[in-house]
C-alpha cells in the first residue's frame, strides 16, 4: 500500500520533470502552426512541419551553397579557433593581472577604454586591416581543398569573434585570482612552493571555476559573434551566411532552421560547460 | 655570532611597522628579542592585536621585518623555506585537492616522486588519526578535522619548527581540548620544535614549555615563564589553576 504509493510518486514526479520543461516549446509550436495557417505566406513564416522537414535531413544540399550540417561545421570551426585564441590570450593575462597590481594597474586602463566597443563596431577597421585576408593567405597554399578548407577562416572573422570572448573571459578570470584566499598562497610558500608553481598549482586552480564561467559566457557570446562576422564581404560559408543568404532568396524556412541550429549548438556547448562546472568544481560549494 | 647553543631560531631586537590605509605608521611589533630552544614547545599568548601572529610570518619567512633579524640555525630567514612550517587558523587547505594530495603537497612542491610522497603522507594522515578520510575533500570536513590535516600536511614537508598560528582558534571547546592532547603526542612522538600562538591562557599553560606573555599593541614581552609541571596536565591541579590567574592578572594590567 504504502509502496505503491511511492511508487506512484516517484513516477508522477519522474513525469512532471520530464514534462514540464517540455511545455513551452509545444506551446510555441502550437502558437506557430496556428500563426502559419491564418498568414498563409511562407516567406512571412513557413509551416513548422517545412522547417522541420529541413532539421530532419541536416545533410541535404540547400540552396546550393552546402547542407545545414556542413555550414554549421564551419562556422563551428572558426568560433573554436577565434575562441581559442582568446583563451589563450586572456587567461595568462587576467592571471598576472589579478597577482600583480603592478600589471593590473599598467592595462586596466587601456583595456577598459576598448571594452565597451560591440564586436560589431570593429568591422570596419578589421576589414581595412586584414580585408580577405585567411589563413590561406598565412600558410602560402593557393589551391586544392586545402586552400578551400584554410580560405574559410578570414582574420577578420576570428578577430571580431575573439573580441567578443575576451573580455568576459579576461573579467572573470582577474576576480577569481583577485578573491583567491591569501591563506591558501601563504601556505603554498611555506611548503615550499615557487612563484610558478604558485601560478600553477595554487592560483589556477583556485580560480579555475571562475575562469570556467568566464569561458562559458565567452562562448556564447562568441558564438553571437559569428553570425555579424559571417557578414562581412568575403564570407561564402558559414551557417551565419547561409542565413542571409536564404534571405536574399525569400527562403524564410532555412532562416529559421539556420537560426534553430545555432541555437541547438550554442546551447550544447553551453551544457558541456556546465557539464565540467558541476563534475569539477563541487568543492566549491563548501569551500568557504 | 649571534647564535646561542641549544637555540634553533633566535629573535633579535625584533620590530614591525605597518602603514595603514590612511597612512598612518603603526607600531606592531616593538624590540623583541627571543631564543627558541631546540625541541621546545613554545606558546605566545597574548591580547589579539598584539603582534603575534606577526612575529610568526616574519619567522616563517612571509613578511619582511622593519628592524631586527630571525636567524634559524645561524641562517639569517628572509624567506619561506622548508625546515620552517606554519600551520594557520583556518581555510589553509587547498579545497580541490583529497586529504591525502593536500598532504603531500609540500613534498610535491619539492620534486619527491609521487608513490613516496603518498606513503608518506598515509604515514602522517595515521598520526593525526585521520587515515580513514584519505580521499575526501576538504569542504566535507568538520573545522576539527580539517586541523587535523592541516598538522599532518605541516609535518609531512619535514620541518625541523613548527610555527602554528591559533591553529585552534577557530573550534569549539571541546574538539579544541581534543586537538590539544593529540598535538601533545604528536610532539612528543616527532620531537619538533614548536611555537604556538594563542590568545588562550589555558591552551598555553596546557601546552607550553614556556610562555611568552605578550602586552598590548604595540607588542612587547612582558613576561617569559616556565612551565614545569609533568605531562599530561590536568587542569584540576593547583598549580595548573594558579599559573593561570597569575598570567590572566599579567596580561589584564597589559591593557
Amino acid at each position: 500500500m504504502i509502496l505503491s504509493r511511492k511508487l506512484e510518486y516517484a513516477m508522477r514526479t519522474r513525469v512532471l520533470s520530464l514534462t514540464v520543461p517540455m511545455m513551452a516549446p509545444a506551446l510555441l509550436a502550437v502558437i506557430w502552426t496556428i500563426l502559419a495557417h491564418q498568414i498563409g505566406n511562407q516567406v512571412i513564416l513557413p509551416g513548422i512541419d517545412q522547417v522541420g522537414e529541413l532539421l530532419r535531413h541536416p545533410t541535404e544540399d540547400l540552396i546550393s551553397m552546402g547542407s545545414l550540417a556542413t555550414n554549421v561545421l564551419v562556422s563551428f570551426v572558426r568560433v573554436i579557433m577565434g575562441y581559442a585564441v582568446a583563451a589563450l590570450v586572456a587567461i595568462p593575462l587576467g592571471v598576472v593581472m589579478g597577482y600583480y597590481g603592478f600589471i593590473f594597474k599598467f592595462f586596466n586602463g587601456f583595456l577598459n577604454l576598448f571594452r565597451p566597443i560591440p564586436p560589431l563596431a570593429w568591422v570596419p577597421l578589421v576589414m581595412a586591416w586584414f580585408g580577405i585576408s585567411s589563413l590561406a593567405t598565412l600558410s602560402g597554399v593557393e589551391t586544392g581543398l586545402t586552400f578551400i578548407y584554410l580560405d574559410n577562416i578570414k582574420f577578420s572573422m576570428l578577430f571580431i569573434i575573439f573580441i567578443g570572448a575576451f573580455y568576459p573571459i579576461l573579467t572573470s578570470t582577474i576576480h577569481g585570482v583577485r578573491s583567491v584566499n591569501a591563506t591558501l598562497i601563504d601556505s603554498a610558500r611555506v611548503l615550499g612552493a615557487n612563484e610558478s608553481q604558485i601560478f600553477r598549482k595554487v592560483l589556477l586552480p583556485a580560480a579555475m571555476p571562475s575562469i570556467i564561467t568566464g569561458m562559458r559566457i565567452g562562448l556564447g557570446i562568441a558564438w553571437m559573434c559569428l553570425v555579424s562576422a559571417e557578414m562581412l564581404p568575403g564570407s561564402l560559408s558559414g551557417i551565419g551566411y547561409m542565413i542571409t543568404h536564404a534571405f536574399t532568396l525569400a527562403s524564410t524556412d532555412i532562416v529559421i532552421a539556420g537560426m534553430i541550429s545555432i541555437g541547438i549548438v550554442g546551447a550544447s556547448m553551453d551544457m558541456v560547460f556546465r557539464h565540467i562546472e558541476q563534475k569539477n568544481f563541487s568543492w566549491r560549494r563548501l569551500a568557504e | 655570532m649571534n647564535h646561542v647553543n641549544g637555540e634553533i631560531i633566535g629573535i633579535r631586537q625584533l620590530s614591525k611597522e605597518y602603514t595603514t590605509e590612511k597612512g598612518e605608521q603603526l607600531l606592531a611589533v616593538d624590540d623583541i628579542t627571543l631564543t627558541i630552544p631546540e625541541k621546545s614547545f613554545t606558546c605566545i599568548v597574548g591580547p589579539s592585536g598584539c603582534g603575534k601572529s606577526t612575529i610568526l610570518r616574519i619567522a616563517a619567512g612571509l613578511e619582511a621585518a622593519s628592524s631586527g633579524t630571525v636567524h634559524y640555525r645561524s641562517n639569517l630567514v628572509v624567506k619561506p623555506c622548508g625546515e620552517i612550517g606554519l600551520v594557520f587558523q583556518e581555510y589553509s587547505l587547498f579545497p580541490w585537492l583529497t586529504v591525502i594530495d593536500n598532504v603531500a603537497a609540500g613534498p610535491a612542491f619539492s620534486g619527491v616522486s609521487k608513490s613516496e610522497r603518498i606513503k608518506d603522507a598515509l604515514v602522517h594522515l595515521r598520526m593525526v588519526n585521520m587515515l580513514e578520510f584519505k580521499d575526501a575533500y576538504p569542504h566535507e570536513l568538520s573545522g576539527g578535522m580539517r586541523q587535523r590535516v592541516a598538522i599532518a600536511r605541516a609535518l609531512a614537508n619535514k620541518p625541523d619548527v613548527l610555527l602554528m598560528d591559533e591553529p585552534f582558534g577557530a573550534l569549539d571547546a571541546h574538539t579544541r581540548i581534543l586537538l590539544q592532547r593529540e598535538l601533545l603526542k604528536v610532539w612528543q612522538l616527532t620531537r619538533k620544535t614548536i611555537v604556538l600562538v594563542t590568545h588562550s591562557v589555558d591552551e598555553a599553560v596546557y601546552l607550553a614549555d614556556r610562555i611568552i606573555v605578550m602586552s598590548n599593541r604595540p607588542g612587547r614581552i612582558r613576561t617569559v615563564l616556565e612551565v614545569e609541571m609533568d605531562r599530561p596536565r590536568s587542569r584540576a591541579n593547583l598549580q595548573f589553576g594558579q599559573l593561570t590567574d597569575s598570567i590572566l592578572k599579567e596580561l589584564e594590567y597589559g591593557n
